[in-house]
């Protein structure tokens, strides 16, 4: 598989991905490095491995990190509730404490959680690794073991070793800085938002049947409207949701209805000062342009 | 395709072209290392090599680490693999010259997203020229109508300023609460917790979380004023912002002249010296006149809402030279206060024997402020750091 074909592929699925980005998944595909994804909330970065686990017919699993989480919610945990049970109904039965302390540290009693199952699946899937900014800089660390000898220890089973070598992908919007020894084990692909025809694109593969001039005018509308001073500005998925609610209340030309622009505005615009900042009139100049 | 760059006959093959270019890549701060010259050889063969645009993403994703990387390498890899038959020694960049690059490529940042897109779609030639010629214009404009903050600011003191901002921050540890609240490692037991854990163990305490009293560090808000009767000290206080961004990633900062300015985003840039370029696009009229009332009136009503809350300090930097009523000042600051922060005034002609805060704009601040003090210089601005202990 050339890095085309995957791009087409992709976009079979439904994904529009850049050149850089599909040279990029190609690459760690091939080269079996993780890739970390960089950019701003909205620009489909967690979709990219949606897609990607159906493109190459697998399973997607998910981490999704936070501040806090520790090895026992992303690697594995043991089931002591059961293990407790265990020792309970053995002492019963009269069994001794050699073969007892061998049952419940075994696979049975043992909970796996995202990252020891992505290692030991039969046909390796796609590993995503959500917002690795928000985990702590403690997990990162734990984060870089796994990532390069695709390894778990665990005191009580021995070493376990990756069946199959997952793809993994992690993403990052710049909550804090990653760790230069993360950054160097993986491939980069930055993921701006999209320019006019990807994004034009886009909107037409998801909506088919969306008339061309209200197409043109939905993304010139939302190309401008990311060019203004915004807190917050808007990505793919508000761009989808503004068409949806266009289309949905039957609207055919942006500029005809302000009261209705200025109500659906509420799918790009998602804080009060952002709403302030977009009145009437610079809403309706905007669209106008994008006429 | 003509303008890939012709190697010399001597050249001993593909590996050391690759050494060579990682070496090019690391004179412009790129941090690479022996590994990814070998990994690079290695994702060449899995995709066509001869085709330079492909070569170009392939490298890129590897040897970027971060976007203002991305952003630079598509130029320095056109510099190197697609010279043109240009004298090798101009186009590698020394490391004054990639001064330049980078802050002219940072001054047109929208221009220079796009050039990747535009030579791919057969716009060699014409990205070539602007590679060129554009850079020189632009250096030249940028002197001509702004100050170059660089002129005023060195790398020294920022440096010195982090030290400082580092200090001052943790100086401003919010010390009220006795609670201690459940952490992943702490300098207690949280027995409560322990309690309801070994519940599900039987009654086992197998887990012993821990609880520890919250780390509530106070933000820094620093406000500078950069009109044209602070320009002396302005070299100090902007150095001091540019280390205070790097030393506490939660700090905030802005400038104002006859508008208020945000310059959070810019100074956090890695490159210290293209942090400040960047600022000196920002700064547009720097060295003008000031409206301090109007542009504190602005932040509180604007950022003040977002950012400030009871756990900020909000330092004002300036001289308190405004030809406004003192009353405009008077609300801005009252608005501000309301938000339930301290507000520190750092003056630097209180410095001055026999100073009195004449001017009215300064009288018209001082019922709200929590900390009035001279700052001139870098050593000022440490000393500070016992007064805010206290505050």
């Amino acid at each position: 598989m050339t890095w085309t074909t995957l791009q087409t592929a992709m976009a079979d699925q439904g994904y529009i991905a850049s050149g850089d980005l599909s040279m990029a998944l190609h690459l760690s595909l091939s080269l079996g490095r993780p890739l970390l994804l960089e950019g701003a909330a909205g620009v489909g970065k967690t979709e990219v491995a949606r897609v990607l686990a159906a493109v190459q017919n697998t399973q997607l699993i998910r981490l999704q990190c936070y501040e806090g989480l520790d090895a026992a919610q992303a690697i594995y945990e043991w089931n002591y509730q059961r293990q407790l049970l265990a020792i309970r109904a053995a002492s019963e039965d009269g069994e001794t404490g050699k073969t007892v302390e061998a049952r419940i540290f075994s696979d049975e009693f043992l909970l796996e959680r995202p990252l020891l199952k992505a290692i030991r699946q039969d046909k390796a899937p796609v590993l995503l690794i959500d917002e690795i900014d928000r985990a702590d800089e403690e997990f990162e660390a734990y984060l870089l073991e796994i990532l390069s000898e695709f390894q778990v220890t665990i005191p009580e089973m021995g070493t376990i070793t990756a069946t199959t070598r997952p793809m993994v992908i992690l993403t990052a919007n710049g909550t804090r800085d990653l760790s230069d020894a993360l950054r160097r084990r993986c491939l980069y692909a930055h993921v701006p938002y999209p320019d006019h025809g990807t994004e034009l694109a886009i909107l037409i593969t998801r909506y088919p049947d969306i008339t061309d001039r209200l197409c043109a005018q939905i993304v010139g509308f939302v190309q401008a409207l990311r060019k203004q001073e915004l807190e917050k500005k808007p990505g793919i998925a508000e761009m989808l949701d503004f068409a949806a609610a266009l289309m949905g209340l039957g609207v055919a030309d942006l500029t005809m209805d302000p009261a209705i622009l200025q109500a659906t505005l509420t799918t790009l615009l998602k804080t009060q000062m952002d709403r302030d900042a977009i009145p009437t009139e610079i809403a309706q100049r905007l669209a106008g342009k994008a006429a | 395709m003509s303008l890939v760059t012709k190697f010399a006959a001597r050249d001993p093959g593909p590996a050391a072209r690759m050494a060579g270019f990682v070496a090019h890549l690391r004179d412009n701060g790129f941090r690479l290392g022996v590994g990814e010259t070998g990994a690079a050889l290695d994702a060449l063969t899995h995709i066509n090599a001869a085709n330079p645009y492909d070569s170009r993403r392939a490298l890129k994703s590897l040897f970027t680490g971060c976007t203002e990387e991305a952003a630079q390498f598509d130029g320095l890899f056109n510099s190197f693999w697609m010279n043109g038959g240009r004298v090798k020694t101009r186009v590698t960049a020394t490391p004054t010259q990639s001064e330049n690059v980078q802050s002219s490529r940072e001054a047109s940042e929208e221009a220079s997203s796009g050039t990747g897109d535009m030579s791919a779609s057969g716009g060699v030639d014409g990205e070539a020229e602007s590679d060129g010629e554009g850079k020189l214009v632009a250096m030249n404009v940028t002197n001509l109508f702004k100050k170059d903050l660089r002129d005023f600011v060195r790398p020294e003191d920022i440096a010195e300023a982090e030290k400082i901002a580092l200090r001052l921050g943790a100086a401003l540890r919010d010390r009220r609460s006795r609670r201690r609240k459940a952490a992943l490692k702490g300098d207690q037991i949280h027995f409560r917790k322990v309690m309801r854990k070994s519940l599900a163990t039987g009654g086992e305490p197998f887990f012993l979380p821990k609880r520890q009293r919250p780390d509530r560090t106070l933000r820094i808000t620093a406000i500078c004023d950069v009109s044209g009767s602070m320009t002396v000290y302005s070299r100090i206080f902007l150095a001091f912002l540019a280390g205070l961004m790097r030393a506490d990633f939660r700090a905030d900062a802005y400038l104002f002249h006859t508008r208020l300015v945000r310059i959070t985003e810019a100074l956090r840039d890695k490159d210290a010296l293209r942090a400040l370029a960047r600022l000196s696009l920002l700064a547009e009229g720097f060295a003008g006149g000031s409206k301090i009332a109007e542009s504190l009136d602005t932040f509180a009503s604007t950022y003040g809402r977002r950012f400030v809350d009871n756990r900020t300090v909000v330092m004002i930097l300036s001289d308190g030279y405004d030809t406004a009523s003192p009353d405009g000042i008077f609300d801005a600051l009252a608005r501000l206060k309301m938000r339930g922060c301290k507000i520190i005034w750092l003056n630097p002609l209180k410095g001055w024997d026999g100073y009195e805060p004449t001017a009215q704009a300064m009288a018209g601040a001082l019922p709200h402020l929590d900390l009035f003090r001279a700052a001139n210089t870098l050593g000022d601005l440490a000393a500070l750091e016992t007064e805010m202990a206290r505050l």
